[in-house]
């Protein structure tokens, strides 16, 4: 098919998206999109130039969401117009369906899926681009860790000079990504009460990059993030541009951080829990100092900011205190878990397992996540497993040893949730760990209890 | 462990370089439906430069990134002999995924690089241009019963036997072996090698019994393992069969 002039295909594809919300089909958040690159496959690249500010790309395997809504937070408190893409449509189609409606933006933020990272970096010509982890992660829709790291290499080495580099200098693979661009910020976490000192079992990447000796680590934070060094060669993590002097965690109510940076120090308090949301804020700082935003401005910004659908969200149902977090890889996964054994008592979980393609069909990385952990203590009380792979789980349970006694399958997601709701009653607290499309689900299920909006309405 | 209760003695290799597909999950299926039968389970776990015993009654290989692959395979090609001694003796060895290439004769890469194997197993394994990638059901007969294995596949290896070996299972749904000649796996005597990963035993745990059935064999202990209560086994089973069947 020609490519159709520019106006043309875009007065076709945002026709479709009201036809697409009208027909109830979804939000419209990537079929105009979708139809535009089918239309017109420079559109893309032609709409990001015109955008007058520049255009700003975060990705990792983790904390996407959280980080782009953050920074969104700070430019929205400095009045800059933005245009950002909604949760979840960080392909090309969704990045593309958000720059349709770009009319008046100065400046453009886009959350972008790790693997649609290179060919969006190559699109869109971003001013700054935020690396920001990467962990294992559905196998079967990226393939390997290692091939994701060559392809953010090249993509980086074919970047603007000009353009600003952020990443988690905590991260070795990133680093090492990072490592040959002449403008970067890093950033990381420097204090050593809130660190391990050994590895985890979903640990990745732990030996070195230039020479592939086992990384020594005198800090581990999650999974395979921490202060990293070779004891063959010189690799080593720098003490990054941006980072966390003092991280004190407030269980799931949020956390207080004092973070040092070039542009001065600054105290931030945000209702975000867990370390991975330490994370979240130090790659949203060092992004909105890139876009010349100051600490005095960040700092309020970010303590604003409440967590994104079903990341850490809290919703009251009856006397019960429903927490939703979402967990698409171990790495999440064991975050969420570490979260829940900071709370005390015993737990109740409700834990939605689907194997579609948003979610990974290979359901074996359930089985990397040390669930172990909750079962110590005997602090799980009950357990209600569901979703498409909802057996999987229960076998997952089983085979750590958990009392078959206190687990219930119940495959669909309204029973599943009636069930859980009745095992939690003692606690009044019912914890919600599901898989991306499970969340959707799960999401619908309250929005159909009068609960929450549907999730493109806010989001 | 109690004196004179039979033990099984399992030698993990590679247990922080091949972990990539939840190898540790069938690690924990062996573990549990040992001591679900007052059975135990003693692992010696082999990294790079440890030695590997020759005592053990079960060894086992998972799967790794290509990287931490060609670390592991040029590691095991200088110390694979008590491997290879104890496979002879009657051993019982699995290999999943690289762990199956691995006990083959070698893996040549797209880039011509040779990956050597141990040839424990008589396979060869060429890189292909694509993934072979989904939900898979094998009809399997061992030990003169036959079942259906499920498990998920993953891998850029096209694996082709020789003589020395059979097919694990005949692929009813999914890739297998090379994608062409509907085979999956190998087996010759004890040793047993797949692309299956899922974990591989949790959803088949007639597969897990019929491996420690030899381990316990070849360790002396005429052990008959009673059955479990694999309700919820065979649920997930069934649940990982009807995805295989479905175009997703």
């Amino acid at each position: 098919m020609p490519s159709l002039p520019q106006g043309l295909a875009a007065s076709a594809a945002r026709g479709a998206g009201r036809l697409s919300q009208k027909l109830g089909r979804g939000g419209g958040t990537t079929i105009p999109g979708l139809l535009l690159n089918r239309l017109r496959p420079e559109a893309t690249a032609e709409m990001a130039l015109a955008v007058p500010r520049g255009v700003v790309l975060l990705s990792g395997t983790n904390g996407k969401t959280t980080t782009a809504r953050l920074v969104r937070a700070a430019l929205d408190a400095s009045g800059t117009r933005v245009v950002a893409n909604t949760a979840g449509s960080n392909l090309e189609r969704g990045v593309a369906t958000a720059l349709l409606n770009s009319e008046g933006a100065e400046l453009a933020l886009f959350e972008v899926d790790e693997a649609a990272l290179p060919g969006l970096m190559a699109q869109t010509r971003p001013r700054v681009v935020t690396l920001m982890n990467l962990f294992r992660d559905q196998l079967d829709r990226y393939g390997e860790l290692e091939h994701l790291v060559d392809r953010w290499r090249e993509a980086v080495a074919e970047l603007d000079p000009a353009a600003t580099v952020i990443y988690n200098a905590d991260d070795p693979a990133v680093a090492e990504i990072a490592s040959g661009h002449p403008s970067t910020v890093s950033y990381g976490i420097e204090d050593p009460r809130v660190g391990r000192d050994r590895l985890p079992h979903a640990a990745d990447t732990t030996d070195c990059r230039r020479c592939a000796a086992p990384l020594h680590y005198d800090m581990v934070t999650i999974a395979h993030l921490g202060r990293w060094s070779c004891p063959e060669c010189e690799s080593a993590r720098d003490l990054p541009d941006v980072r966390a002097t003092r991280v004190e965690l407030h269980g799931l109510d949020g956390q207080r951080l004092s973070i040092a940076a070039p542009q001065g120090p600054m105290e931030v308090s945000l209702r975000l829990p867990g370390m991975h949301n330490s994370y979240n804020a130090l790659a949203a700082t060092a992004t909105a100092s890139a876009l010349a935003l100051t600490p005095e401005s960040i700092g309020p910004a970010l303590a604003k900011r409440e967590a994104a659908f079903g990341r850490a969200e809290r919703t009251q149902m009856g006397s019960t205190r429903v927490t939703t977090l979402l967990a698409k890889n171990p790495a999440g996964a064991n975050e969420n878990i570490r979260i829940m054994l900071l709370e005390g008592g015993p737990l109740h979980l409700l834990v939605l397992l689907n194997d579609r393609t948003a979610d990974g069909q290979d359901v074996s990385w359930i089985w990397d996540v040390d669930y172990e952990l909750l079962l110590e203590n005997d602090r799980l009380a009950s357990l209600t497993v569901s979703g498409d792979r909802a057996y999987d789980m229960a076998l997952r349970f089983r085979y750590a040893g958990f009392d078959p006694d206190r687990l219930s399958v119940v495959p669909s997601v309204p029973a599943a949730l009636n069930a859980a709701l009745q095992s939690s009653s003692s606690t009044g607290d019912l914890y919600v760990l599901p898989t991306y499309t499970a969340l959707l689900e799960f999401q619908a299920v309250l929005a159909d209890r009068g609960l929450v909006p549907s999730f493109w309405e806010d989001r | 462990m109690s004196i004179g209760q039979p033990s099984v003695g399992l030698c993990h290799l590679y247990p922080d370089h091949l972990n990539i597909y939840a190898d540790r999950g069938n690690i924990a299926v062996f573990q549990r439906r040992l001591e679900w039968r007052a059975l135990s389970l003693e692992v010696v776990e082999v990294g790079l430069g440890d030695p590997i015993p020759s005592d053990c009654h079960l060894y086992y290989l998972g799967g790794g990134q290509d990287r931490d692959q060609m670390l592991v395979a040029e590691d095991l090609v200088q110390k694979a002999d008590p491997l290879r001694h104890a496979a002879h003796d009657g051993a019982v060895v699995l290999g999943v995924c690289g762990g199956y290439q691995l006990l083959g004769h070698g893996y040549s890469g797209a880039d011509g690089r040779r990956m050597p194997g141990i040839g424990l197993l008589d396979l060869e394994t060429t890189a292909g241009s694509s993934r072979l990638i989904g939900d898979v059901v094998l009809n399997v007969t061992l030990g003169g019963q036959t079942r259906t294995v499920v498990g998920y596949e993953n891998h850029a290896g096209r694996t082709h036997l020789g003589g020395g070996c059979t097919p694990l299972g005949h692929v009813r749904r999914g890739h297998g072996n090379n994608g062409d000649d509907r085979c999956e796996g190998a087996v010759a005597g004890r040793r047993l090698g797949t692309y299956l990963h899922g974990p591989l035993l949790p959803k088949n745990p007639w597969l897990a019994d019929t491996l420690l059935g030899w381990a316990l064999e070849h360790a002396g202990f005429g052990v008959d393992l009673e059955p479990l209560d694999d309700d919820l086994e065979a649920a997930a089973h069934g649940t990982a069969a009807t995805r295989a069947g479905r175009k997703r």
